[in-house]
């Protein structure tokens, strides 16, 4: 599959718009956006994690699965070696990097339940990305989840001196707001 | 509790998209007719029921510490299962749900309902909660799914209403989703949660 550079960042990031549009990370995006700190700091573990294991679930396919026969046991493996990873940059970064831990600490558990992760990560492998097209793509979109989440968040502390009917408040009229986001997104569609 | 209030509490008390606001990833994005809204519940369902089953069985033998990974291995060999399954059977909804089968592995509901309910529970109630709580799922994916199609495609369950050609397309899109989500939530809120 060719396809440029150019077109796998800005068709990442903004067109097919990880949130957005595919529908990946819904739970971190409603939940942690509440802040924009805390939803930069979010944005940046995801980008990490997802960096990281783009490379190793593209080697673990190319090296291991695909030599095997095995590709369906895709899903298992991917899993545990995403929980895994997670599991051993937390173990690192606390050890290397104490003020990058102090930063990421809290958000790192819950990016293992991330669905964007692990669907990067077979969304990569389908669309048959080599793999600097995959690191390429995976880092687009985590930019991507990072961008809609703090722009949410800024919507979000807006919001919060807002008077909400009492059945809207909390997610209902969050996700209204998402509606309102994703359709300024479908601007962009049709530019790559 | 009896059987019964097991599979009904799933329904409306605990129902995992409009109470407890879980999976909804899936619930957004396989919404766009009422038939794959179903059919992803269903396979969720699936999924659900028999990782309760085999988790409340295994439960006595899995080391306190190593619960989770244990928990995460069962429900992955299951959404395996199925994934080959639909593959072979119903390719059409295979294809239209796509990334979203696997990814029925991290929907927060299943392991949910793991760690809250079958790690506690006998097999037979967990099989139960497992249908409540599937059928609560399927429900409202049904329910998001056929409000989207009517509003986007003038169509429901893949019969056209004649009234196509009216109908803003946006709901199927994805802004349609969070909206639907959205006001069928406040619905929710407003008349069956007091």
């Amino acid at each position: 599959m060719e396809l440029s550079y150019f077109a796998i960042i800005i068709g990442a990031i903004f067109v097919n718009n990880v949130v957005l549009a595919q529908f990946l990370g819904i739970c971190p995006f409603l939940g942690v956006s509440s802040k924009v700190d805390t939803s930069l700091g979010m944005g940046a573990a995801v980008t990490f994690v997802m960096a990281l294991s783009s490379i190793v679930a593209w080697s673990i396919q190319e090296f291991i699965l695909v030599p095997l026969g095995i590709e369906y046991m895709q899903t298992i493996v991917f899993i545990l070696v995403i929980a895994a990873l997670v599991q051993m940059v937390e173990i690192v970064l606390k050890k290397v990097s104490p003020s990058l831990y102090q930063a990421l600490g809290i958000f790192l558990p819950l990016i293992t339940t991330n669905c964007a992760v692990l669907g990067v990560a077979i969304l990569m492998i389908q669309k048959e990305f080599n793999l600097l097209q995959s690191f390429t793509y995976s880092v687009s979109t985590a930019l991507g989840f990072a961008l809609a989440l703090v722009i949410f968040a800024g919507l979000r502390e807006r919001l919060e001196l807002e008077d909400v009917p009492e059945a809207m408040k909390g997610i209902p009229v969050s996700l209204i707001v998402a509606a309102i986001l994703a359709m300024a997104f479908m601007g962009f569609s049709g530019l790559v | 509790m009896n059987k019964l209030q097991i599979i009904l509490s799933g329904i409306i008390k605990n129902n995992p998209t409009f109470v407890l606001v879980l999976g909804m990833c899936p619930t957004l994005g396989t919404t766009t007719s009422a038939i794959n809204g179903m059919g992803m519940g269903v396979a969720t369902m699936a999924v659900l029921i028999m990782s309760n089953l085999v988790i409340s069985l295994i439960k006595n033998f899995i080391p306190d510490k190593v619960r989770i990974p244990a928990f995460i291995v069962v429900i992955a060999s299951f959404v395996t299962i199925i994934q080959m399954l639909m593959q072979a059977y119903v390719p059409s909804l295979y294809a239209s749900l796509g990334v979203f089968i696997p990814l029925i592995v991290v929907n927060c509901i299943i392991l949910g309902r793991a760690e809250a309910f079958a790690s506690k529970n006998g097999a037979i109630d967990s099989m139960l909660d497992g249908v409540g709580i599937g059928l609560g799922f399927t429900l409202s994916l049904t329910v998001i799914g056929a409000v989207r199609e009517v509003l986007g495609s003038g169509a429901i369950f893949g019969y056209s209403l004649g009234i196509s050609d009216y109908m803003p397309l946006v709901f199927v899109l994805a802004p349609g989703a969070f909206l639907v989500l959205g006001y069928l939530m406040v619905l929710f809120n407003k008349f069956v949660k007091k």
